[in-house]
């Protein structure tokens, strides 16, 4: 194979314009996937972390049929301290699960005793909210994310329309489940910038005041949020623990809970979807740009070097041998434009965590652009090109090794 | 003993609807070790022949053994393997593989075609460039050295795997009259030495006298035989 080898290195030093041409085009087409998938990526990544650990979470679990109707924030769908003890039991038995965090969610109106609007709030525990949700207290501008009874982390948009500053005094109106009204006074703990997503926009409270302010005997659970050790067991995870949640039915035999992974719950999943669709694209745009110039340059080679085909399976060299010399020029072509494509996609890369540039997402702006460039994507674009080299360059060289010496020696 | 033995060959090539006789009931046989020539004017059949002789085309009729192998029912593979075990190739524009420097070219068949370990490949190889004086130019590429001597290391390359049979079509042909006669003297040399069977064409009435058997081609029948030192016989 040595011998091989050095044939076809050879043969491509021979035609080095061409050669450094087609490297080129490979190189630039690396360049252009690694770098967009590492762009794309640590933007996926970013915008995820921020739905995911400032409001949502990884995973939420509802009673049966919750989702559907969460725009109404139906209490009647709420979980009793049964069915939260059940849920609780399961979670608490997934070793996966870093956090969880139980919510009532509940809407109302919102006074400062001069101007009323409406609100959305999440009851919590703090201390297990923050644990399943980390970012959410950096997303305290003002204020503490501490949120001791009686206090309200109130959203910014909200405390900018009504004027409110830490340490105010509002009143929260809500509805409970049977219709009735209750309100009760908080103090502003703290001002909780917007952040994009489902929620992003809403305010805290503890979930003791929650319940006694929708006159709760007992917190009933609107929500468990779900936040995991490792996001990459995302999916696994959800399989584990939707396994477990199957098998409470309820009496007329049908599924007590349901269950969200963030996909399921943010709408941003449809643009990641669209950013790994155009990932894709891109990578066929590669496998387009490698295939048409190895095939390109190899049938150009094999028709200008017919002659000396025609010379080598005279003096005996069997075809297999003179396919496997085609074949490793187009594979060592491929793989020069895949070396140098990777190395420059590095030092793109470097330039642009270098340049920390930035981008804005809904209302929140100076996310920094941190793209990565994966070992797997490394191996997964050099293997790519290799054997889409390996499939370009086959027409040609079995063309060659199929010729036969008589007319080949007779080209010119 | 005969190395070559056709009897009765034919070779007709079909263009389109036209059909054309390159070759019409040719029987003929050379003995191993010897010099054989065939001439003729162009267009006499004279490359059709060797193209038949080196198994690379087959013949339309009769049958042709080489070293007692029926190469016409060979298949392309066997054909190959054939050649290399048996053929050496000089030819008329020398083929020399550009990539390659001299002493790579020699090597090439050993490599790629006999698969010789390389130890004993290098003495080979040297015993050949110095034979066909060209050892001193085994670092240069076939693009630095005159058509002579590309045509010596074409010589050594075809002797390289010790072949029972060297074709060499029209070899002399792009080389001047003296380049031509010393290019002869070494296929000769050689031949005393590696008692290898050595058949050329030429239209080239100076340099047939070279052969020691010569056959007379015209328009793809043999039309004599001569024998060095013997009268020509039609």
């Amino acid at each position: 194979m040595h011998n091989i080898f050095k044939i076809a290195m050879r043969n491509l030093m021979r035609y080095k314009r061409r050669t450094f041409l087609v490297a080129t085009l490979i190189a630039l087409g690396v360049i252009a996937v690694q770098v967009f998938v590492a762009s794309s990526s640590s933007y996926k990544s970013l915008i995820i972390s921020q739905i995911t650990d400032a409001m949502l979470g990884q995973i939420q679990i509802h009673k049966k049929g919750y989702l559907v109707s969460v725009e109404n924030v139906p209490m009647n769908l709420n979980l009793d301290q049964h069915g939260a003890s059940i849920v609780e039991g399961i979670l608490d038995s997934v070793p996966e699960i870093e956090a969880y965090s139980p919510r009532i969610r509940l809407g109302g109106m919102i006074s400062n005793f001069v101007e009323t609007t409406n609100i959305r709030l999440y009851g919590i525990e703090p201390e297990k909210e923050y644990r399943t949700v980390p970012l959410l207290p950096k997303r305290v501008i003002s204020g503490t994310a501490e949120l001791k009874p009686g206090q309200i982390l109130i959203p910014k948009l909200l405390a900018k329309g009504l004027n409110l500053k830490v340490g105010d005094q509002v009143v929260i109106i809500a509805t409970n489940k049977d219709g009735s009204v209750n309100g009760r006074q908080f103090t502003v703990g703290g001002i909780v910038e917007s952040a994009p997503g489902p929620g992003g926009r809403d305010g805290y409270i503890g979930i003791a005041d929650a319940a006694e302010l929708l006159r709760m005997d007992a917190p009933e659970i609107s929500e468990y949020a779900i936040h995991l050790k490792r996001f990459d067991k995302l999916h696994a995870a959800y399989e584990q623990i939707a396994a477990r949640l199957s098998k409470e039915v309820n009496a007329e035999g049908n599924a007590r809970f349901e269950i969200h992974t963030w996909e399921s719950l943010a709408p941003f999943a449809n643009i990641a979807k669209m950013i790994d669709i155009m990932s894709l694209f891109v990578k066929i745009l590669l496998i387009a740009i490698v295939l048409v110039s190895i095939m390109d340059v190899m049938i150009m080679s094999v028709y200008e070097r017919t002659r000396e085909i025609g010379t080598l399976s005279a003096i005996g060299t069997m075809p297999g041998r003179i396919l496997a010399i085609f074949v490793s020029e187009g594979v060592f072509l491929g793989l020069i434009g895949v070396v140098i494509g990777n190395v420059l996609s590095l030092l793109a890369i470097y330039t642009i965590r270098l340049s920390k540039f930035t981008f804005s997402f809904g209302m929140k702006e100076g996310f920094i652009l941190m793209p990565q460039m994966a070992m797997s994507d490394v191996m997964f674009v050099s293997l790519v090109v290799v054997g889409v080299s390996v499939i370009g360059s086959l027409q040609p060289a079995l063309k060659a090794s199929r010729l036969e010496p008589i007319k080949a020696l007779r080209s010119v | 003993m005969a190395i070559v033995d056709a009897r009765n060959l034919g070779k007709t090539y079909e263009t389109g609807e036209v059909s054309v006789r390159a070759l019409n009931d040719v029987s003929f046989k050379i003995d191993a070790g010897s010099v054989v020539s065939f001439i003729g004017p162009s267009g006499s059949g004279k490359t059709t022949l060797l193209n038949l002789i080196g198994c690379l085309d087959k013949p339309t009729s009769g049958t042709i053994e080489i070293a007692g192998t029926d190469v016409a029912s060979l298949d392309r593979k066997q054909s190959a393997r054939f050649r290399g075990e048996n053929i050496g190739f000089i030819f008329q524009d020398f083929n020399l593989v550009p990539i390659l420097t001299v002493y790579e070219n020699v090597e090439y068949p050993l490599i790629m075609v006999r698969d010789t370990p390389p130890g004993d490949r290098k003495a080979l190889v040297r015993d050949l460039l110095e034979a066909v004086g060209m050892a001193d130019q085994q670092r240069k590429y076939p693009d630095q050295i005159s058509g002579g001597q590309k045509q010596r290391v074409s010589i050594a390359r075809a002797l390289v795997t010790k072949p029972k049979l060297v074709l060499a079509d029209e070899p002399t042909a792009n080389l001047d009259h003296k380049t031509a006669h010393l290019i002869l003297a070494l296929m000769k040399k050689i031949r005393s030495e590696l008692k290898t069977t050595f058949v050329f064409s030429t239209h080239d009435p100076k340099i047939v006298g070279e052969a020691e058997v010569i056959y007379t081609i015209e328009d793809g029948a043999l039309i004599g035989r001569q024998e060095k030192g013997t009268r020509f016989d039609a």
